[in-house]
């Protein structure tokens, strides 16, 4: 098996699955962690599994060389979520770092204030 | 068993996959926040290496710089500005542990379900062969394509499909000005607030111990 992987091109279901894991660490984190930050790590996690599929997708390495897929499309879109990632990670870092400066605490159990 | 016939690029996919997916998983089983933040640098840089593998060399080298130079060490700073006792190492219950996994065990049977199951995905079948790509830079495509022109696509035929290929203009001039209120919204939000105090106070304090040394 671990033969057949080193011999075998590497095709576009081989990225796929590595940003499945990559996904659902990152959608399993966000859900089980209790600090704060830990759930903005799995965010992070996310958005690399979809990056991965993104470039990959638009990779013409992984079909042989033949057009077709999103082309460069993939890439730009990859490059978006990247910056993008970067935003949203400095805000929400602001937005827990104020949380912690009122409540002196990270624990996303205890931001329950806002709960009907 | 013959050595020759291995597959660099493939081998190097198998060292990456395996780093990043090896360190994704001990991210989420650890519960100590600093080395959560350790495995997660780790496993970005992992990702940036697929990126150079599937030929994406910009983009892999924009997640070196942002992602593992930016956005981790902007998660470190908070890691280290929050990190009491208390909350470096937070555990999760049992049952949440048992409910997540469950929850994450079928959602990655779907997802490894659809990434296997599409013909159009299988590996090309060239053995022993590297993948015949000309042009590998990607950066100056990206540039025009992010001003407006899809150099890539300039040889399609259908002019209505042409049209739906321009370029990412409008969202490039959208992310500079998100970025920018991002800029000041995340100064503003994380500003220490001054509490009201009395200023002579605090001199007296100081000034006084100096004082009765010197007598």
């Amino acid at each position: 098996m671990t033969i057949d992987l080193l011999t075998q091109p590497v095709g576009v279901s081989h990225y796929l699955v590595v940003g499945a894991v990559l996904f659902v660490s990152g959608a399993v984190a966000m859900a089980t962690k209790r600090n704060a930050i830990g759930v903005l790590m799995g965010i992070e996690l996310v958005l690399n599994g979809a990056n991965l599929n993104f470039v990959a997708f638009g990779s013409s390495y992984l079909r042989g060389g033949s057009q077709g897929g999103v082309g460069l499309d993939g890439q730009l879109i990859a490059m978006f979520v990247i910056v993008l990632a970067a935003a949203e990670a400095a805000v929400a870092l602001a937005i827990a770092l104020n949380f912690y400066n009122n409540h002196a605490t990270v624990d996303v159990d205890q931001g329950d204030e806002l709960k009907g | 068993m013959e050595t020759a016939a291995i597959n660099w690029h493939s081998f190097f996919f198998l060292l990456f996959a395996l780093v990043a997916c090896t360190f994704a998983v001990a991210m989420l089983l650890s519960s100590n926040i600093v080395r959560m933040a350790f495995y997660l640098v780790i496993s970005l840089g992992a990702v940036s290496g697929l990126f150079f593998l599937a030929g994406a060399d910009f983009v892999g080298a924009l997640q070196l710089m942002i992602y593992v130079g930016g956005t981790v060490v902007v998660l470190i700073f908070g890691v280290m500005l929050t990190a009491r006792a208390p909350f470096l190492r937070m555990r999760t219950g049992v049952a949440q542990w048992a409910l997540a996994a469950i929850v994450g065990g079928c959602l990655l049977a779907v997802l490894l379900q659809a990434a296997l199951s599409v013909d159009e995905w299988a590996p090309p079948s060239m053995v022993g062969e590297n993948p015949p790509v000309s042009n590998t830079y990607t950066a100056a495509p990206l540039g025009l394509g992010v001003l407006g022109v899809r150099v890539d696509q300039l040889d399609e035929e259908d002019a209505t499909l042409r049209n739906g290929m321009s370029g990412y203009l409008l969202p490039f001039e959208i992310v500079s000005i998100h970025l920018l209120v991002v800029l000041i919204g995340a100064a503003y939000l994380a500003r220490t607030k001054r509490r009201p105090k009395e200023p002579t106070g605090d001199r007296q304090e100081t000034v006084e111990p100096m004082i009765s040394s010197g007598k």
